[in-house]
């Protein structure tokens, strides 16, 4: 089996949420209210437990000459995020139970029928993806259509996107195909463009990543994103010398109290 | 789409109590350019103080928190307390009994640490989202997992702490040298697993991508184990062991050093640090900090360890002390980890609004 990828181009991106509404529908997830946020079109708020896809709309400033509006109009963008499978997983290092697993295609997947709901994956998530469903009691993120894969289909998402900003296919293939697509974005003018692909930092490079203009943080995309197991050895160190110290300075607490053995009591 | 629009406007005419001259006149002005010539040219109505947020990159993504807040409820930080006290009960158990102490202390410590690990264990289990299935906890072993080592060890010392204590129980009846034997060699360990136990917690937190938690991964386990060491003895002091000069000493070195982490953490002025100072959980932190510090260590300093009416009297006072400051300490951590959550510009790296965004490394390429 081929390790498979997402590549969100934020750039063919037309905000028609398509996207949601195909994952929704296909993995069956409830809906999550009707709640107006104010904030552009994006009335979706954030990855959870019941989102798995969710277009941002990024209303920036003008900007003269932005994707060829007219001068004094707000530049518009969209971009679908979604659960990153990131090649190292604090999710899936966190899980305590084997519930989330790494599946053939590469892929993160938290296994519903293992989840126990101790809720550790969501503080351990550095993008804050997955989330405990608090009347279902597991956690729950994108599955990478797992069941879809498994038969040859591709993600549901992928498969409605009607610009193709969503692509999926090989992930040696898509890292080639979002170098091409940068520079054809950069030679067309589009100096803002970038790929986002933390490769620099512990999570080792995204499954699911993004081509995005302007500045990463504006679409909530961390700029140093850690997997949680980074500062595992500086804390069982102080763990192991607390337990050390716990050890010895009781005994040593004990012994030299010795001459008040069993006077009182 | 309509519904939107008119959802929009209904917020704005709310939020907006008058409409403005200049932005009444420009919205007559775009109908007429609609009605004209099918489209319109130029930039719409933004009035005054309506809500167009926009996003950049001092604004993150409008200001929503990028990070999931913790979902845990109250059973975790009782947890952390409660299992914290139960490990550290069950070492000064150990060490009590190798050196000969008083047989009071090494019976109630037993006790302690078996009932600490039993409700240990129910908390954990009242906290899962699908309880029943918390013994699924125990169908793999992740080192890289805090939790996976934490759930694990919990079992074990539940398993030996409460052996110990059925073998003190025994032990009290029929006084024998193998039930002795037995009872000892389910105290080592429990002790051994008591260790681990007792901090443990500090790396459970420390190693999330929750700012506040993982800013200090080194000191919560130092922490959280003298905030243990601090509860147990004071347990055992309520329980009548307060005239015990080891006991007081082991109670001023977990105050003395709970002070020291007090101030370590007054000392610094971090933007990360600010949910241990500000708001509800920075004043839970802080007052469970000075119960459990500069309080006990001033009480046990004045008390000595005399066994006079007035020495036992101080040192009940610290132990109350100590216990409340050790359960608001876990429950301000806790708390602080929400807030932190909260904080959108952390994760993204953006400096509080008027100062410049700092570099960021631009190896970004994949």
């Amino acid at each position: 089996m081929s390790t498979t990828a997402f590549l969100t181009d934020s750039t063919l991106c037309i905000g028609c949420k398509a996207c949601e509404v195909a994952c929704k529908e296909w993995n069956e997830v409830s809906a999550d209210g009707f709640d107006w946020s104010g904030l552009s079109y994006d009335n979706t708020g954030a990855l959870g437990h019941s989102t798995w896809r969710h277009v941002k709309f990024v209303e920036g400033t003008p900007q003269p000459g932005l994707g060829g509006n007219a001068g004094d109009f707000m530049s518009w963008e969209f971009s679908s995020d979604v659960c990153k499978h990131c090649e190292v997983a604090g999710c899936l290092e966190a899980c305590p139970t084997g519930s989330i697993v790494r599946t053939e295609f590469g892929g993160v997947y938290v296994q519903p029928d293992i989840c126990n709901g101790c809720a550790y994956c969501v503080v351990s998530c550095p993008f804050g993806v997955i989330q405990r469903n608090p009347e279902d009691g597991r956690a729950f993120k994108c599955t990478f259509c797992y069941d879809r894969q498994k038969v040859g289909l591709e993600p549901a998402c992928a498969k409605a996107c009607p610009t193709e900003s969503i692509k999926f296919g090989p992930l040696e293939e898509l890292q080639l195909r979002s170098q091409e697509r940068l520079k054809e974005l950069q030679s067309r003018g589009m100096a803002d463009a970038q790929i986002y692909n933390p490769t620099h930092t512990s999570v080792e490079g995204l499954h699911a990543f993004f081509i995005v203009r302007g500045d990463p943080g504006q679409y909530n995309l961390p700029p140093n994103p850690e997997v949680p197991t980074a500062y595992l050895k500086d804390g069982w160190r102080s763990a192991a010398l607390g337990a050390g110290a716990l050890l010895v300075g009781s005994l040593l607490a004990f012994l030299t109290s010795r001459g008040q053995r069993r006077s009182r009591r | 789409m309509s519904t939107k629009s008119n959802q929009r406007s209904g917020a704005l005419s709310k939020s907006s109590a008058e409409p403005r001259q200049a932005s009444e006149s420009r919205l007559l002005q775009l109908r007429r350019e609609a009605e004209l010539h099918g489209h319109v040219k130029g930039i719409g109505v933004q009035p005054p103080g309506a809500p167009f947020p926009k996003a950049s990159p001092q604004s993150g993504y409008y200001g929503v928190p990028l990070l999931k807040q913790p979902q845990w409820k109250w059973e975790i930080p009782v947890y952390f307390f409660v299992g914290g006290a139960a490990g550290a009960s069950s070492v000064i158990g150990l060490t009590a009994n190798l050196a000969g102490a008083d047989e009071k202390i090494v019976r109630d410590c037993r006790y302690i640490a078996a009932g600490g690990g039993l409700l240990s264990t129910a908390l954990l289990i009242a906290d899962l989202g699908r309880p029943a299935r918390f013994l699924n906890m125990l169908r793999v072993f992740k080192h890289q997992s805090p939790m996976s080592v934490g759930a694990w060890t919990l079992a074990a010392f539940g398993t030996f702490s409460g052996a110990a204590a059925f073998a003190q129980f025994v032990q009290d009846r029929l006084n024998i040298a193998p039930v002795r034997v037995m009872s000892g060699m389910a105290e080592g360990l429990s002790a051994l697993f008591g260790m681990p136990l007792s901090n443990y917690t500090g790396v459970l937190i420390g190693a999330t991508a929750i700012p506040v938690w993982n800013e200090n991964v080194k000191q919560l386990p130092l922490h959280f184990g003298a905030s243990g060491l601090n509860s147990a003895v004071s347990i055992l002091e309520l329980l009548g062991s307060d005239g015990s000069r080891a006991l007081n000493l082991l109670g001023l070195l977990a105050s003395a050093y709970e002070t020291y982490e007090g101030m370590h953490l007054e000392s610094q002025n971090k933007r990360v640090l600010r949910p241990l100072k500000r708001g509800v959980s920075g004043w839970i932190t802080r007052t469970g900090g000075a119960l459990s510090g500069p309080a006990p260590l001033l009480l046990r300093l004045l008390a000595g360890s005399s066994g006079s009416d007035r020495s036992r009297q101080l040192r009940r006072m610290a132990a109350i002390a100590s216990l409340a400051g050790s359960l608001l300490t876990r429950i301000g951590w806790l708390q602080a980890g929400q807030a932190s959550a909260a904080d959108w510009r952390l994760p993204l790296e953006i400096e509080e609004a008027g100062s410049e965004r700092p570099e960021l490394p631009s190896k970004r390429a994949a």
